[in-house]
């Protein structure tokens, strides 16, 4: 059978998700963009990987639109004017995300909700204006299916956020993903204990280090997709990501790996990084007749290439020979030591690139942690995350976390799965996130065993739904595959869990 | 160098007072509660090596000084030691300074609201305690105390000075079915409750309901209610056998109290005043 054959036959796939396999199918028939051969043989090897994002990018993978120029000036090719009430704002927004293009055809970055909607909600009747909300995050979950689709609160308390982690705590929904962008100067205790109640029941929101993504990208940044930090106005390029696992299987010691192996294969992913950045900058129609870019939605120099990186931990224990999971890299101080000398490297090698069209970042890309995809198995952990199955007490997860963060402007996170008594004490996790952003961690996201919506690798799918896939049925959400995928393959879902520890005495 | 014996530290814990605390779990306990659930935890290590041919890690040994020493690095945390211990007591215990306990309180310090010194009994270590809170202290993070009431607090106030509060244990107030329980006088316990009570210095008081002991568990509540009122919570626990050795738990039942059981009793506490009852 041919590949189009399968595609087309597949019972488990709705129309769309047919749709977007057939598209990338016929895009692969291109051969316009050629890479060196090494870059091929790295590639053949499994210690580069492009993440599928396509032979030929038609688009830059991720798009972060300024909703709040929608909302002053409207948009001409979408034939919108800027909305008046609450009813309005709902329906501009979308429409505009059914335009959004992203590597996943739907839109990574649905904007601030709260801060874009608070003054149109402040002027309805709070039952209506929760109707309305109701409605919306409805059309979001069943017309953008898929949960790399991201939406952002905070770092103020506001009517509106309120609204929306009520009815996403009623309503059960994986999409879209949810941060709450943290600042405990900015961002009230109340408020961030009822997003923690939120996150335990629902997976979501997770708490992003406000501060932090500040410092890097400025007041007006976005976390999109799975926790992504990328500019308003401006995205990502493209992200292909080393697999350190497949690459430190070349090197003799670590040594040989930092002096010899990693620089080889760092230059490799530049080169691989310049081109498509080119060719979807001077090539691509995208960046010369999109109306996002000709009406300032976007704005090339806004947008940067993300270089990803995979499988820390198990390229430290096998430069180091350590075969039990639990003795290594986040148990073993010099394997943790080792991760971050290869990581100063990559750091340091990436920041002397000079990369094209990344004006406003110094023309420099930045790194990421990818978060792993589902045919990884247990070769490659998620970025520098210590191995699941491996997770030392929560206190020392953190503190290795807290250690590699730092490295990660385009994202990067960690997920705790706690246990049902954290639902009385929520105040005791908001002591735990508070004290992790302070010492450096950038990205917190949390679940409690036994919910329905649970957190993978960095996106939320529906336990539910990958038993609808299992017995061959199809699931409206294309990420639940994926869901599916990291399940058996890396067991993604077996995560150490944070116990309420038994005191001694009754 | 004053050294305490430390059973086990916890470096997160939401169940030891609010919010999240490093609990600190003390070697040595003064009562003999029938119902306890961790009963290694009530005596010191006699050394009788009973423990030692047991071990399947080979982490406990006899040293040249007739000692039993534990190797914690080997330990797989089997809990066949203390199955086998005949003394309540466990190998697995480490004699730390105030420093060596503050070196691992100085990691948790950014994410916890404080410590909480809990057992076996933490007021057998007193003087160590009031070292370990000083230092605590300097952190800028709390301390509190979980007792089960032995220690007089009225007669040495030191403690209560260093510490932001006490969790007391009222287990029994009928004498008779105290002496059954705890074996020791409850007098001092329940001067305790109201000195603590008096000095604002109770952060909760927890009574732990057992199956079908309507009358006992009656008077319990009763009494502690009408004594705390509003000061602090009040934790209602429902008797679990899970640990609890075997010859007790024949008198006590191998079933654990329903949650409507306890619930009832929650509910007789409110009523007579004390509002912030719950069960767990
Ligand atoms: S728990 Fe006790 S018996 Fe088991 S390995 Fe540790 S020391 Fe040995
Ligand atoms: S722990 Fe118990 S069995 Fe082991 S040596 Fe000490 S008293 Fe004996």
């Amino acid at each position: 059978m041919s590949e189009a054959l399968n595609i087309i036959k597949d019972p488990t796939l709705t129309y769309r998700q047919e749709l977007v396999s057939l598209a990338r199918l016929g895009e692969s028939t291109d051969t316009t963009l050629r890479y060196s051969d090494a870059y091929y043989a790295a590639k053949q090897k499994g210690a580069l990987c492009d993440l599928n994002e396509g032979v030929m990018p038609f688009r830059p993978r991720y798009i972060c639109p300024d909703y709040e120029k929608l909302f002053e000036r409207g948009c001409a090719f979408l034939q919108l004017e800027p909305p008046r009430d609450l009813m309005e704002a709902v329906n501009v927004l979308e429409i505009f995300y059914c335009h959004v293009p992203s590597i996943t055809t739907y839109p990574v970055y649905l904007g601030d909700l709260d801060k874009l909607l608070e003054p149109f909600v402040r002027r309805e009747d709070p039952a209506f204006a929760k109707k309305v909300l109701r409605l919306f995050l409805r059309n979001i979950d069943r017309v953008q299916t898929d949960s790399f689709v991201h939406a952002d609160i905070g770092p103020e308390d506001t009517v509106t956020g309120r609204m929306l982690l009520e009815l996403t705590e009623e309503m059960q929904l994986a999409i879209p993903n949810l941060t709450l962008r943290y600042d405990p100067d900015r961002t009230s205790d109340d408020f961030a204990l009822a997003c923690v109640r939120c996150m335990l029941k629902t997976a979501k929101p997770s708490f992003a280090n406000h501060r932090m993504f500040v410092r890097e990208w400025g007041e007006r940044y976005a976390i999109a997709s799975c926790y992504n930090g990328l500019t308003v106005g401006g995205g990502g390029y493209t992200l292909p990501r080393m697999r350190l696992y497949e690459c430190s299987l070349d090197a003799d010691s670590p040594d040989d790996f930092i002096t010899r192996v990693l620089p080889g294969y760092i230059d490799l992913q530049l080169e691989y990084m310049d081109k498509r950045v080119r060719f979807i900058v001077e090539e691509s129609s995208f960046f010369k007749s999109n109306f996002l870019v000709t009406e300032g939605f976007v704005s090339q120099e806004n947008f940067i290439g993300m270089f990803g990186v995979v499988g820390l931990a198990e390229c430290c224990n096998h430069l180091m020979g350590i075969t039990d999971r639990k003795k290594g890299f986040g148990m073993d101080p010099e394997a943790t030591a080792l991760g971050r000398r290869i990581m100063d490297v990559i750091e340091r090698r990436v920041s002397e690139h000079t990369a094209p069209y990344c004006g406003a970042f110094g023309h420099h890309y930045r790194l990421h942690a990818q978060v792993g995809i589902d045919t990884d198995g247990m070769d490659d952990s998620p970025g520098t995350r210590i191995p699941i199955g491996a997770e030392p007490t929560m206190l020392e997860q953190l503190e290795v976390n807290e250690q590699f963060h730092p490295y990660f402007p385009t994202g990067t996170g960690d997920i705790f799965k706690f246990e049902e008594t954290y639902l009385k004490t929520p105040e005791a996790i908001l002591q735990i996130i508070k004290g992790s952003l302070a010492n450096g961690l950038r990205y917190f996201s949390g679940y409690l065993e036994n919910n329905d919506v649970v957190r993978v690798t960095g996106y939320l799918v529906k336990k539910s739904e990958i038993e609808k896939l299992r017995q061959k049925k199809q699931s409206l959400n294309q990420v639940t595959l994926f869901g599916m995928g990291a399940q058996d393959g890396a067991h993604a879902l077996d995560r150490r869990i944070q116990h309420h520890e038994e005191s001694a005495g009754q | 160098m004053k050294k305490a014996p430390v059973n086990k530290i916890i470096p997160f814990s939401n169940v030891d007072g609010p919010g999240n605390r490093t609990a600190v779990f003390f070697q040595g306990c003064t009562f003999n509660c029938l119902f306890c659930h961790n009963p290694e935890t009530i005596r010191l290590c006699a050394d009788c090596g009973a423990c030692v041919p047991g071990c399947p890690a080979g982490a406990l040994r006899v040293n040249g000084l007739g000692r039993v020493v534990w190797d914690s690095a080997r330990c797989v945390q089997c809990d066949a030691c203390i199955k086998a211990c005949p003394h309540d007591a466990s190998p697995r215990v480490t004699w730390m300074t105030v420093e060596e306990v503050m070196g691992m309180i100085r990691r948790t310090a950014p994410y916890i609201g404080g410590v909480t010194a809990s057992g076996g009994e933490c007021t057998l270590r007193c003087e160590f305690l009031i070292d370990l809170f000083t230092e605590v202290k300097k952190l800028g993070k709390t301390c509190l105390i979980d007792s089960n009431g032995s220690f007089d607090f009225e007669a040495d106030p030191r403690i209560l000075s260093v510490c932001d509060g006490v969790m007391l244990d009222v287990k029994a107030v009928e004498p008779a079915w105290n002496d059954t329980l705890i074996s020791y006088p409850r007098d001092l316990v329940l001067r305790n409750l109201d000195y603590l009570i008096k000095t604002g210095k109770l952060a909760e008081a927890r009574t732990v309901i057992f199956p079908d002991r309507d009358r006992e568990n009656e008077e319990t509540v009763r009494y502690t209610a009408r004594r705390i009122q509003n000061s602090c919570p009040y934790k209602i626990i429902r008797y679990r056998p899970y640990g609890v050795r075997e010859r007790y738990r024949k008198l006590l039942g191998e079933t654990e109290t329903g949650a409507d059981y306890a619930e009832r009793f929650a509910r007789l506490a409110r009523e007579e005043g004390a509002a912030r009852a719950y069960v767990v």
